[in-house]
């Protein structure tokens, strides 16, 4: 079972950069190859230790008699890995025999560090990366298109795309001459870290240009899972109703960018552009907000304007780090 | 449903754990889950049993502490405490809120013998 993406073993794959072959089996041996790596250096003693150590006495002790019986297990005063230590080892009578241990661990402590694996490489190499996220439909992919045809007159351009099913939206974007790698994450409903960290070793180089992630069409799973990006961006259609963003938060909390797409319908739907960003800072007072029409190509230029800006924020911090 | 991934984490945690510290069974595991971290309670207790059913997990009871959002408001300089994103100050009613606490996802200790 993948462990990160909770997918069966047999669902999720990775295309190879010879798209015409099913290399499947193959690719969740690479898949599941990094998760190996990641524990062997990731949890050993010397890491618990550390986290252990920052955060023993995290909670008090009337807390602790709330929530078990065992409280006089507790010898707070010991390290990280078993606090219940009964030091003569012996039960007292009616008490379990059950002992504590605390842990204290993120549960995607693993992505995120695969995301931070991600987030060097792509620094490394110079390449600024975006995660677009979405409900399925808002327009994602034809945005994509029509991004990366004017984009790749300037700079190396690629797209990762995900999908539950098919390699319909990678092959969009090779009609335009850009490589794209497409994930099918099966059962799964969002992309991770390790998936992109795969097919991103997949991609031609990329040095100095722009990877763009387009994640499963989904508002609510894609927000907890760090890829590695600069930012997630959001797209939003005008049909989709004004107050997304209040009935799905965390993907607008998330994202740095809400680019509100169709925006060439807006006259026909009666659609409230106000109305939609004031409810999208309510969650997120810093989100920027551009809008624009795949279709007619409104509002391109200066979503290409944000990007170089972001581009020199980039350098300009890799610079500060260097001189730093 | 991004909760089944969440679970396999919790699994992983746990199976770490028990290669060290030499347990065979875990009866309850704790987690700290905020309010304004991307996962419902309920959905949780959904998946984990499923998740766990072959595991060192099987069978043991799921306790979750709810952590309370909190967040700066810029408006009026004080730390408050909300329950939702979209919730405005409940001092002043602006939303220039940063959220500060409550989205951790995190198992916090385990109950094993």
């Amino acid at each position: 079972m993948c462990t990160v993406c909770g997918c069966g073993d047999a669902k999720a794959s990775i295309e190879s950069a010879d798209h015409h072959h099913d290399h499947g089996d193959h690719h969740h041996h690479h898949h599941h190859h990094a998760h190996g790596d990641d524990h062997s250096h990731d949890h050993g003693g010397h890491h618990h230790h550390g986290h252990g150590h920052d955060h023993p006495h995290h909670h008090g002790h009337d807390d602790h008699d709330h929530r078990h019986p065992h409280d006089h297990h507790h010898a707070h005063g010991a390290a990280d890995i078993d606090c219940s230590a009964n030091p003569a080892g012996q039960e007292v009578a009616g008490l379990s025999s059950g002992r504590i241990i605390q842990i204290e661990r993120d549960i995607l402590g693993k992505n995120d560090r695969l995301a931070a694996e991600n987030r060097a490489r792509f620094a490394a190499q110079d390449v600024l990366a975006f995660n677009f996220v979405s409900s399925p439909g808002a327009g994602k992919t034809s945005l994509l298109v029509r991004a990366v045809t004017d984009l790749k007159q300037s700079r190396p351009v690629a797209v990762i795309e995900g999908d539950q099913q098919t390699s319909n939206d990678a092959e969009r974007i090779r009609a335009t001459g850009v490589p794209a790698i497409q994930i099918n994450t099966g059962k799964g409903c969002h992309l991770d870290a390790a998936m992109v960290g795969e097919a991103y070793g997949r991609l031609p180089p990329l040095r100095g240009g722009l990877l763009f992630i387009e994640n499963v069409g989904n508002l609510v799973c894609p927000a907890a899972f760090d890829l590695g990006e600069a930012c997630k961006i959001v797209v939003f259609s005008t049909t989709e109703g004004e107050d997304k963003p209040l009935k799905y938060p965390d993907m607008f909390a998330a994202s740095a960018l809400m680019l509100i797409n169709k925006i060439d319908l807006a006259p026909v739907l009666d659609f409230d552009l106000a109305q939609t960003i004031e409810y999208a800072r309510r969650v997120n007072p810093r989100i920027e907000v551009l809008t624009m029409s795949a279709k007619t190509g409104e509002g391109f230029s200066a979503f290409y304007a944000w990007i170089r800006k972001q581009a020199d924020r980039m350098r300009a911090s890799a610079l500060g780090a260097v001189q730093g | 449903m991004h909760e089944m991934a969440l679970c396999e984490g919790i699994v992983e945690i746990i199976e770490n754990e028990a290669r060290k510290g030499a347990f065979a069974k875990v009866k309850t595991v704790w987690l700290e889950i905020g309010a304004l971290s991307h996962v419902a309670p309920e959905a949780l207790h959904f998946c984990f049993e499923a998740v766990t059913a072959n595991t060192i997990a099987k069978g043991a009871a799921l306790e979750i502490i709810e952590q309370k959002g909190s967040a700066w408001c810029l408006a009026c300089s004080r730390s408050v405490e909300i329950a939702q994103r979209y919730q405005p100050c409940p001092a002043c009613g602006s939303h220039q809120l940063q959220v500060t606490g409550g989205e951790d996802m995190r198992v916090k200790e385990l109950e094993v013998e």
